[in-house]
């Protein structure tokens, strides 16, 4: 009981952390690999508005909310529209030279040491109990909640808003959008702000779980295989993979052996790579022509 | 393969054509270069020797990972993984079996080759991203394999490794050091040159551009992408041996995915597509935490930011790459060659025809 419990929670991480990977390369077929670094910069932008706001805890986590869109959007026109056009890996390095780079920003505002931004809030982590013999944090339930709200709403959000339609008609075919009015460096900003958003819903959530440092990254890092597994332009591919990503390494880490962690999603990306490669729910690359 | 020049020096056969070093003019600017290398440590302090073996060092790596990404085309950021496997092939057999330099190295370049044919299978299917990204997993994967085996024996900090023995000299001296690192680099340089101007470079070439028409004109299109993860793979794993040996210590700490990351901002700050391009990227990675730290020193920040000194290079490194892929795709390479032009045309000047070229 206690084992689906923690599957549950991990896979609310992951899925929270791999649909941005899924909502930049579906609009804009770029894959970010700063989803990592944008998440804690989203859980220091928690912990920055929760020191200025520490009176009202509602107020600071929807101005963290915004920050992260803000940023997101910033990181967009600041540097990725430079990047269209260019080969695959200019792009992913870029993205990767992005993550350096607020990675060592972070370091030098904030410093090393492990932050609580719920003591700042006021806020403790309370234990509940859930059925016979398994517990879950507050912050664990929140992050299942917010992981359930999240994809409910973008759910609805790409099916029947104006914005969504336009998000998706970009990602299928650019040009033609193009041609149809729809402005695509908007469409790709609200891409970038919206998975920095969910990134960094997961940072704010994680780092109110277990505090705030700078080794958060990693578990940017290993969102990306349940990206790819579940299929890198599904969100809900994403949702599948995370669970099936947060399954595995659950129960590796539980009957085998504690240090696979970092590598069991690994292992399931490789496995998935060979059987099929474009994942659950995506689409096939077209074919190469002459 | 170099181009031509601009005076009235024509190639009248194809061995002309193919010849390394064309003109009077490069071999004698070459054995000048070479007097220099080899009078370097003698007149060098030891911080400049230091920082020269690591360039050579790295830059062994580097040439090899732009065989595979800047000349075969094929992306892989698993290149820590296969440093680290070479390194940790050097430290098993020494430690378990007490192995010489002679026997470690051909095993490292053995065990390099073998991944590299597992690090390659994927793009047999794979192309782009997703190869990039299986990569990435074999990277994670040959990590975790060294630390399970730091744990299981109780090498938990790191495996030290005695400095080798070749003949009867024993390597610990920096300016022996120097003259190890210098042939080793210089050979992977020729060996690879070498490769480029003959029919698997040429295959290389051929698949980067477009794998469909390379099929076409009867490459192997499976061998040629191959034959490139397993000859670069092989370099790296050799570089790892190296380091091994050059730091006396081996662990896992030391090849994480930033290592990677180093290695292509190289072959990207340097230029894709070509050997001079590596070098120059690895020589301008390696000095630049040095450059920032001096000019920290410069400016008097270092006692303000002594704890955190990483960091500032970490976000000088990241903002360095962004800015070399946005505002000089071609890299150092492309600056210097619009030098060589801007000095060749001198008076006149060059206006590129179709934009940055």
């Amino acid at each position: 009981m206690q084992l689906a419990v923690n599957i549950a929670v991990l896979a609310s991480i992951y899925a929270l952390i791999s649909c941005g990977y899924v909502l930049i390369y579906r609009v804009s077929r770029v894959l970010s690999l700063a989803q990592g670094e944008l998440m804690m910069l989203g859980a220091y932008g928690l912990y920055a508005t929760a020191s200025l706001f520490s009176a009202q805890p509602l107020v600071a986590i929807v101005a963290a909310g915004v920050l992260a869109v803000t940023v997101g959007a910033l990181v967009y026109f600041a540097l990725m529209w430079r990047m269209t056009g260019e080969s695959v890996l200019a792009a992913v390095l870029a993205t990767i030279a992005l993550g350096i780079l607020l990675r060592g920003l972070m370091i030098l505002v904030f410093g090393t040491q492990t932050r609580y931004p719920l003591d700042e809030l006021g806020m403790s982590n309370v234990s509940i109990e859930v059925g016979a013999e398994a517990r879950i944090s507050a912050a664990g339930l929140g992050l299942v909640i917010a992981t359930a709200c999240v994809y409910g709403l973008l759910f609805a959000f790409l099916r029947f808003t104006r914005w969504g339609i336009r998000m998706r008609a970009a990602g299928q075919n650019p040009l033609l959008a193009a041609q149809r009015g729809i402005g695509l460096h908007g469409v790709y900003a609200l891409a970038w702000g919206l998975a920095t958003f969910t990134g960094g819903l997961a940072g704010m959530l994680l780092a109110c779980d277990a505090g705030l440092e700078a080794t958060m990254v990693v578990i940017g890092l290993k969102a990306f295989p349940a990206a790819l597994v579940g299929g890198l332009d599904s969100i809900f591919g994403a949702l599948l993979g995370s669970l099936v990503i947060a399954g595995a390494e659950v129960l590796m880490v539980h009957y085998v052996d504690p240090l696979l962690s970092d590598v069991v999603p690994f292992f399931v990306l490789l496995a998935m790579l060979i059987v099929r490669p474009w994942g659950f729910f995506g689409s096939r690359e077209e074919l190469d022509r002459v | 393969m170099t181009p031509p020049r601009a005076s009235g020096y024509f190639r009248t056969d194809y061995a002309r054509d193919f010849a390394l070093l064309d003109t009077r003019t490069q071999k004698a600017w070459m054995l000048l270069f070479a007097a220099a290398l080899l009078g370097y440590p003698f007149l060098a302090g030891p911080l400049a020797l230091d920082l020269a073996n690591q360039v050579l060092l790295a830059s062994v790596g580097a040439v090899a990972l732009m065989l595979l990404t800047g000349y075969a085309g094929q992306i892989s950021l698993g290149h820590a993984g296969l440093l680290a496997a070479g390194a940790f092939t050097t430290g098993i057999l020494f430690k378990e079996f007490g192995a010489a330099f002679w026997v470690t190295l051909p095993a490292s370049a053995a065990v390099g080759g073998l991944l590299g044919l597992l690090f390659g299978l994927p793009s047999l299917r794979l192309r782009g991203l997703y190869l990039a990204v299986s990569t990435l997993a074999l990277h994670f994967i040959v990590i975790h394999l060294g630390s399970e085996y730091e744990t299981r024996r109780g090498f938990s900090t790191g495996i030290v490794i005695d400095p080798p023995v070749i003949g009867p000299w024993t390597l610990y001296d920096a300016r022996a050091w120097y003259f190890v690192l210098l042939s080793a680099a210089g050979a992977t340089v020729l060996l690879s040159l070498n490769l480029l101007r003959s029919r698997t470079g040429r295959a290389w070439r051929a698949i980067h551009r477009r794998e469909a028409v390379a099929g076409a004109l009867g490459i192997n299109v499976h061998r040629a992408k191959l034959s490139a993860f397993v000859v670069s793979s092989m370099l790296t794993a050799v570089a790892g041996c190296l380091f091994a040996y050059f730091r006396g210590f081996v662990s896992v700490e030391a090849f994480s995915l930033f290592l990677t990351i180093q290695y292509v901002a190289m072959i990207i700050i340097g230029g894709m597509g070509s050997i001079l391009g590596a070098l120059l990227g690895t020589v301008f990675v390696t000095l630049f935490p040095y450059l920032i730290e001096r000019l920290m020193e410069a400016l008097g920040l270092v006692e303000m930011l002594a704890s955190v000194i990483f960091a500032v290079n970490y976000s000088a490194f990241g903002l360095m790459m962004i800015l070399f892929l946005v505002f000089e795709a071609q890299g150092l390479v492309g600056i210097w060659r619009r030098v060589q032009a801007w000095l060749l045309l001198w008076p006149f000047r060059q206006k590129p025809l179709g934009g940055a070229r």
